[in-house]
């Protein structure tokens, strides 16, 4: 899956960086180095996604984002800020951005989000029926099969597995999955989202010769068959 | 002294006994010339109060008896001791009879009463007691002019009321002066006293500034606006130090807790750069060195958050917030970490409680404390248990997290929720350190507190949360 990224940020050293890291990753990505550019590009181009900095020179980040949505495109922006406080997050998420990541971060941690607010362009949660492999989780129904055998999950199990199959094929980090099943953003201590993906491990993967929920190391959790 | 003179002018105290001491001066002024004209017109008045009971006197003395009769009259009363003055003269004013020896010319050009004072002398010979007889004296008098055109003058020496205003303008001067000298003693002692004290804060300001944190301002004891004043920057100074004092031990603690980890992937690096290794034992240095800079990371917003909540100034949003939603999201998330540590985990939070807070901090602090408890309980005791229960406590919502563990002794309790305090025998644990003392700064961000009580075996972390919408 190719993306085609604008990075705008101002920190030449960081952007360089995150152009290679992402080149390597196998994502186009342009960059910009200051507000007024970054929004020129972005109101051109047709990117998947939008990587932007909150402080930037002639434009911040912020405002960038809100013309361009006031402008109706609609392409997901991720922010990345230095300011890590609650409410820096309420704020850039409520101009627009669709995701939102403190500095210092992993890079695993941006290319996870990144890839995931790419593929979100274009693919709807309209789907009831999630289908890898042979696991099967049906929204509707609330119900979760594997090779057509009825695999029982408490409803935080069911809500880690929802998230994990729609994002199936693309790593899908502890914060992330904290924030989006949790609904919590902060950093616990001990990693205790591994012990709930090892019990929705055992409970969808015991007994079947094929693993599904693979980890990816220095990162997080991928679903996929095979 | 000398040199203090300048200073002393420039102070609130010189300037305000300046003002006081012109308004009373102007005001013993007003009152002294107030009551002396008062008591001299009331003296005059009597003054020609005697003279007019005088003329009608003469006047018969002239109409029974004439000139003559008159004359007698006149020169009878003039020899009376403390008499009035006495003059007849012919109309072209050269004197007859009476006690007068001199008059200021024109005085007996006007008839009736002089409008002012005039000047006159008195024949020696008739005033046995003057012995001033002969300089100017003062007068009022009333002047008539007989029907024959003969000019008879009775009048009233002043000197009374002259010696009056005298005594009068006297005691105004003295009252002026001692009244200056007073001030002027006043505004010395009390201004230096004032200006002493004043610097000797500022010197012991100075000191402090200089570098001495442990300085205090002095305090004399008296209890007055000096003192509080004192004890107030002084309760700035100590708090300034504490807060100090957290600083350095904060950077000390940096220094120590993320100088390990950064070494440790320094020589780690450098381990695998010697040597000819294969990409597989690469691929592990490299993946330890991101964990390792994870949880640097990790501390380092763990740091950055302690100290903004800590310092106030965060404008995290609150709103009305439910304990019991976020306890059970808490239990939720740590269940299965309990389970798998052996660690039974029971929640008690039916209770509906409400609080004004941030959801995402307490959810932190509790998980926070939770993890501790879960930590510190597994594989110690018989059964180990992790209790988290909602308890309403007089205007307050607490949540007590109550584990089995060793506990901390109470010495080291108020230690524990330090930055990096990592108590002794907790050193071999993972973590930062750091995990109950963002708790605490999330609870004191709150209003609130967090407090560590003992249990046997075991210890109980209490969250207290004030019930804001209870004021």
């Amino acid at each position: 899956m190719h993306m085609k990224l604008l990075i705008i940020e101002d920190d030449r050293e960081a952007s360089d960086y995150l152009e290679k890291a992402f080149a390597e990753a196998g994502h186009q990505a342009h960059l910009a180095r200051d507000g007024e550019t970054g929004y020129a590009l972005a109101g051109d181009g047709d990117y998947d996604v939008l990587v932007v900095d909150r402080m930037l020179p002639k434009r911040d980040g912020l405002s960038v984002i809100a013309a361009l949505r006031a402008k109706g495109i609609e392409t997901p922006v991720l922010i990345l800020s230095a300011l890590g406080e609650v409410d820096d997050r309420v704020t850039g998420l409520r101009a627009g951005g669709d995701d939102y990541l403190t500095k210092p971060y992993a890079f695993s941690e941006l290319l996870a989000r990144v890839e995931v607010l790419g593929r979100r362009k274009g693919r709807g949660d309209v789907e009831t029926v999630y289908r890898i492999g042979d696991l099967e989780l049906d929204r509707l129904s609330h119900s979760v099969r594997r090779a057509g055998q009825e695999i029982v999950l408490q409803p935080r199990e069911f809500r880690l597995l929802e998230y994990l199959m729609r994002h199936a094929g693309q790593v899908v980090t502890r914060t992330m999955l904290l924030e989006n099943v949790w609904d919590y953003h902060f950093d616990p201590q001990t990693n205790v989202i591994d012990v709930h993906i090892s019990r929705l491990r055992s409970k969808i993967e015991k007994g079947y010769d094929k693993p599904v929920l693979h980890t990816v190391r220095g990162a997080g959790y991928m679903l996929k068959a095979g | 002294m000398t040199a203090r003179l300048p200073a002393i002018f420039k102070t609130t105290a010189t300037r305000l006994s300046a003002l006081y001491l012109l308004l009373f001066a102007l005001c013993a002024m007003i009152l002294v010339f107030y009551t002396t004209s008062l008591s001299v017109r009331m003296l005059t008045g009597q003054l020609q109060e005697t003279i007019s009971d005088e003329v009608p006197i003469l006047g018969r003395a002239y109409q029974r008896g004439g000139v003559p009769l008159l004359v007698r009259f006149v020169e009878q009363r003039s020899r009376q001791p403390g008499a009035n003055l006495y003059l007849l003269a012919d109309p072209q004013g050269r004197i007859l009879a009476g006690n007068v020896e001199a008059l200021q010319p024109g005085v007996l050009d006007i008839e009736g009463w002089s409008d002012t004072p005039f000047l006159y002398s008195r024949f020696a010979a008739a005033e046995a007691e003057a012995e001033t007889a002969n300089e100017g004296h003062r007068a009022v008098a009333f002047v008539m002019r007989l029907p024959n055109q003969m000019i008879l003058l009775v009048g009233r020496d002043l000197g009374e009321a002259e010696r009056l205003r005298f005594v009068m303008r006297r005691a105004l001067i003295l009252a002026l002066g001692f009244m200056g000298l007073g001030a002027l003693i006043i505004w010395y002692v009390v201004g230096r006293r004032a200006l002493r004290r004043i610097d000797r804060v500022s010197d012991a300001g100075r000191r402090i500034m200089a570098g001495d944190l442990t300085g205090r301002l002095p305090i004399s004891g008296a209890g007055d606006e000096f003192d509080r004043l004192s004890e107030n920057l002084n309760s700035m100074l100590g708090r300034i130090a504490s807060l100090n004092e957290g600083l350095k031990q904060v950077s000390d603690n940096i220094a120590h807790d993320l100088k390990t980890p950064l070494t440790r992937m320094r020589n780690r690096a450098e381990a695998a750069l010697a040597g000819d290794k294969r990409s597989g034992e690469y691929r592990k240095v490299l993946e330890a060195t991101i964990t390792e800079a994870d949880q640097l990371i990790r501390t380092f917003n763990a740091i950055l958050m302690i100290s903004r909540l800590e310092a106030g100034y965060s404008a995290e949003q609150t709103g009305s917030i439910d304990l019991t939603a976020i306890i059970a999201d808490v239990v939720d998330l740590y269940e299965p970490l309990a389970e798998e540590n052996g660690v039974a985990f029971v929640a008690d939070a039916a209770a509906n409680a409400s609080v004004t807070g941030n959801r995402e901090l307490i959810g932190q602090a509790l998980s926070n404390v939770v993890d501790n408890a879960i930590k510190y309980s597994q594989g110690h005791g018989e059964n180990p248990t992790v209790r988290v229960a909602l308890r309403r406590v007089a205007d307050a919502w607490r949540i007590d997290v109550e584990d089995s563990g060793p506990g901390i002794a109470e010495a080291d309790r108020a230690r524990a929720t330090e930055r990096f305090v990592r108590l002794e025998d907790s050193r071999s644990q993972p973590g930062s350190g750091l995990g109950l003392s963002l708790a605490k700064a999330i609870m004191g961000f709150h209003g609130g507190g967090l407090e560590l009580s003992g249990r046997d075996p075991g210890l109980c972390v209490s969250m207290t949360f004030p019930d804001r919408k209870a004021d």
